[in-house]
């Protein structure tokens, strides 16, 4: 791409505008999904075209960048994307979750607890949280405006009946400032617990489904259960191998073909951070 | 030991160098011009400009030879180009009946003002596969290609049949105060008006709207049409110029319409008449053009009192999931790393495991 | 048109990174409520719009929303010429049609419900509201509490008095339908988005 062809950030002033206006109805209607003109981007639908809109148009030239996808900055499509605005908008760029000013994010929230100014934006695959329980959008807005929730209610406990325990691992659906109940992005739940109430803006783009979100800082953030069925977290019985962590998220590495296996951290800035400072920790 | 999945900037420019060098195949065959697509692959080129919703013949053969023929890809190409465009207006409706004709035929009429016009088509060629095309050959002969171009207003089937007592339903013009929707500059919301479901039938993706249309003729919604008229040819695009204070001409585009008419036995409020379907494609595309006329018509179910029964009536469902460049995203996005969730799941069918191994063995054990 | 000055058309001297830095603050002021943001404003501004107004509009307005003027700055050439020359965002054809709102120059303040509150469905299809705030009397201290406020925060805003808050507060009683509120005071700016609670002492 000739970058003297493209606006800053690629996306056109108009387009920005529109977005921008989008993002402040999310952020002044938090969990509402604001629909916007989705632009189709030099990237497939489904590959983060809406996280990408998202960022366009909040970034600046000041910014600290940094792209995630499963907690890691160095996976294919997280490269490419900050491989894009390396190109198209010259912003400084990162691993480290706490020099990041914007952070985007596929699946996963870094461990490292956000700070105040920081903006996280997730990339969304399938915005409505209820989509799975009823396929029509002019329902599912229905449902929506009257807070009609009971659907959802429903479904997560059939699961308790079925299998004694709430059967959603990740796009845990989430309540947010007591009205919307939003979908959180596939994060897995282990994140959810995250998103309460953090002190960071937090911007989900869906491009391919035309809707943007908000959570503001310092929102009330509730995972959907039950008195009887806490919500909980996944839970791993061993810590991370490389750095012991024992409050992470883990992915399971399989490392041969005879079931040997190993788990390590899945948010690689933090797992490379411990692991530095107990070389240090050792050597000082 | 640890070999976490990185991909990394050297990988991606590696797999950028092999597709480059897919791309352009046997380096002793001379390479393809755009301008060699633009003239020879006329059909490719005018799909990826109907689907790419841009019209410029250069570039669609540019995004053609760029997609190593993958037209859908081309699309893509198209479509993020447009994108960033600027706009300066709205052109004035299309008129079709000055449309400068290469072709022309009606199913409902033997014969008709205007006349039927066979033009380029493969319709009565024997799929027979050419084998003289495998070397260069002559040139057809170069008289015949404009002799059949007619010139001047040729009434439009549907205007024709509705001087007789109404016997179909009079042609809606939109109301010029009144902007049509615009899906790529608006989020699409549901119900859609008629002007915002024909733009993105008219962008959809050609297979999926002939599968839909196929499903209405096979009883999922049937419509009973008949292929009232289908033209193609070049139409004047006018562009009213505010300061001036008329419309100015801004050039030609080569389109395909099709005006498709349907059995309506009527309601208690309509009188029984045919009702029409509609399609407009840039370019010749007489299969696009009628698939999209059939399924226009299965979605105005409404206007007629017709009950939902199949997908081709749903306009959630049809507007959806017609656009090629969403939906190949979304299915090809399968490609990107999951294991995050994947790992999610993997523990939930663990636990879900253990629960039941548990429940099997208590059961044994009171046995 | 004929006569426009060439100070009309100056917007921003750098569209792209002026509106950038503006759109930061505008919604930083909207997620964080009650927090006093400044913005960078343009080298001229119509009489009597704020500075901060201008530059809202020159950020966020354009010709697909329609900008409603209160009389007193309708009234004003200059304001309608740099509107719709920077922005070719049309005039609303009433409060209840526009995307957003100028208010807050005809001495006193707007009732809020005259503007667009969205639809059940759609709470999105609101009014914003540019709100000016001249008067220098200290106004009547609010806390609020809600989303963008890690407990309670305590502010208050010139020329707002109890009564124009209890106004204010009541804009919450069909949330989510209602309007989001960015106050201008010079180059200055608060939010008030529809989410906040406005808890009044001694109301």
């Amino acid at each position: 791409m000739n970058k003297q062809h493209y606006n800053f950030a690629y996306l056109d002033e108009q387009t920005k505008r529109m977005i921008r206006r989008a993002i402040l109805k999310g952020i002044a209607v938090p969990g509402y999904q604001v629909p916007f003109a989705s632009r189709e981007m030099p990237m497939p639908y489904g590959w983060g075209t809406g996280g990408v809109q998202v960022t366009a148009a909040v970034l600046g030239r000041d910014d600290v960048l940094k792209v995630i996808d499963q907690g890691s900055d160095d996976t294919t499509n997280a490269v490419a994307i900050r491989g894009f605005f390396k190109k198209t908008a010259g912003v400084e760029t990162t691993t480290q979750t706490r020099e990041a000013t914007v952070i985007q994010t596929r699946h996963r929230i870094p461990e490292e607890p956000l700070k105040a100014h920081q903006i996280l934006v997730y990339q969304v695959p399938i915005p409505e949280p209820l989509r799975f329980l009823e396929p029509r959008e002019t329902e599912t807005r229905k449902m929506h405006a009257l807070s009609e929730y009971g659907l959802m209610h429903v479904k997560l406990y059939e699961d308790i009946t079925r299998h004694g325990h709430i059967a959603t691992t990740y796009a845990y659906p989430v309540q947010v400032d007591g009205h919307y109940v939003m979908d959180p992005s596939p994060t897995p739940k282990f994140d959810n617990p995250k998103m309460q109430r953090m002190a960071a803006l937090q911007l989900f783009g869906a491009g391919r489904e035309k809707r943007i979100y908000a959570i503001p800082p310092h929102t009330e953030v509730v995972s959907l259960d039950f008195d009887d069925h806490p919500f909980s977290i996944q839970q791993w019985d061993r810590p991370c191998e490389l750095c012991g962590a024992r409050d992470s998220y883990l992915d399971e590495i399989v490392l041969d073909d005879k079931g040997k296996r190993m788990f390590a951290c899945s948010d690689t800035d933090h797992c490379e951070r411990r692991q530095s400072a107990q070389g240090e920790a050792r050597h000082g | 030991m640890y070999v976490a999945v990185k991909g990394g900037e050297k990988a991606i420019a590696e797999a950028h160098r092999l597709l480059a060098e897919d791309r352009r195949g046997d380096p002793d065959v001379a390479e393809i011009g755009t301008d060699q697509i633009a003239s020879q692959l006329t059909l490719a080129v005018d799909r990826a400009m109907a689907e790419g919703s841009l019209y410029d013949r250069g570039l669609a053969a540019l995004a053609i030879k760029q997609a190593r023929g993958d037209l859908i890809e081309a699309i893509f190409l198209l479509r993020a180009y447009r994108t960033t465009l600027p706009r300066f207006g709205y052109s004035a409706p299309l008129e079709t009946q000055d449309m400068l004709l290469r072709r022309r035929v009606s199913a409902v009429f033997k014969d008709l003002p205007g006349g039927q016009i066979l033009g380029p088509t493969f319709d009565y060629t024997h799929r027979l596969l050419d084998f003289d095309l495998e070397s260069p050959g002559e040139m057809p002969d170069a008289e015949s290609f404009d002799a059949d171009v007619v010139h001047g207003t040729v009434p439009r089937i549907t205007d024709l049949i509705n001087n007789e007592d109404g016997m179909i339903e009079p042609d809606v013009r939109s109301d010029p105060e009144v902007e049509p929707d615009d899906l790529t500059r608006e989020p699409l919301a549901f119900p859609a008006d008629r002007s915002l479901r024909l733009q993105a039938l008219a962008r959809g993706d050609e297979g999926f709207l002939l599968a839909l249309g196929y499903s209405t003729q096979r009883g999922y919604a049937r419509t009973h049409p008949f292929a009232g008229e289908i033209r193609f040819g070049m139409v004047e695009v006018e562009f009213f110029v505010e300061e001036l204070g008329f419309a100015v001409t801004l050039g030609r585009v080569s389109v395909t319409e099709c005006q498709m008419v349907t059995q309506f036995r009527g309601t208690p409020t309509q009188p029984a008449q045919f009702t029409r379907g509609y399609g407009l494609v840039f370019g010749q595309s007489e299969r696009k053009s009628m698939s999209m006329a059939l399924v226009d018509r299965a979605l105005r179910r409404a206007e007629f009192d017709e009950d939902l029964v199949a997908s081709a009536q749903d306009e959630e469902f049809v507007l959806s999931h017609c656009d090629n460049i969403q939906a190949t995203g979304f299915i090809e996005h399968l490609k990107l790393p999951h294991y995050v969730d994947f790992q999610a799941e993997l523990e939930l069918l663990r636990k879900i495991r253990r629960g039941q191994d548990e429940r099997n063995a208590a059961q044994e054990a009171a046995e | 048109m004929g006569a426009m000055s060439t100070a009309i058309q100056r917007g921003f001297d750098d569209p792209v990174h002026d509106s950038q830095r503006a759109f930061r603050a505008i919604m930083a002021a909207l997620a964080e409520p009650g927090l006093e943001m400044a913005l960078d404003v343009p080298a001229f501004v119509p009489e009597p719009l704020h500075p901060a107004a201008a530059t809202i509009l020159l950020t966020l307005c354009d010709y697909d929303t329609p900008v409603h003027l209160e009389g007193v700055l309708a009234a004003r050439q200059g304001v309608r010429d740099f509107l719709g020359f920077n922005t070719g965002a049309p005039l609303a054809a009433g409060p209840a049609e526009a995307a957003f709102a100028v208010a807050g120059y005809n001495g006193g303040l707007p009732d809020p419900t005259q503007f667009s509150q969205g639809t059940a469905e759609y709470p999105d299809r609101s009014t914003t509201l540019i709100l000016a705030l001249g008067d220098a009397r200290p106004g009547q201290a609010v806390g609020l509490r809600g989303p963008g406020i890690a407990d309670m925060r305590t502010t208050s805003l010139p020329g707002i008095d109890h009564a124009y808050w209890r106004v204010l507060a009541n804009n919450r009683a069909a949330y989510p339908l209602g309007i989001d509120v960015i106050f201008t005071m010079g180059r200055r700016i608060v939010g008030l988005p529809r989410s906040t609670r406005i808890a009044i002492q001694g109301g």
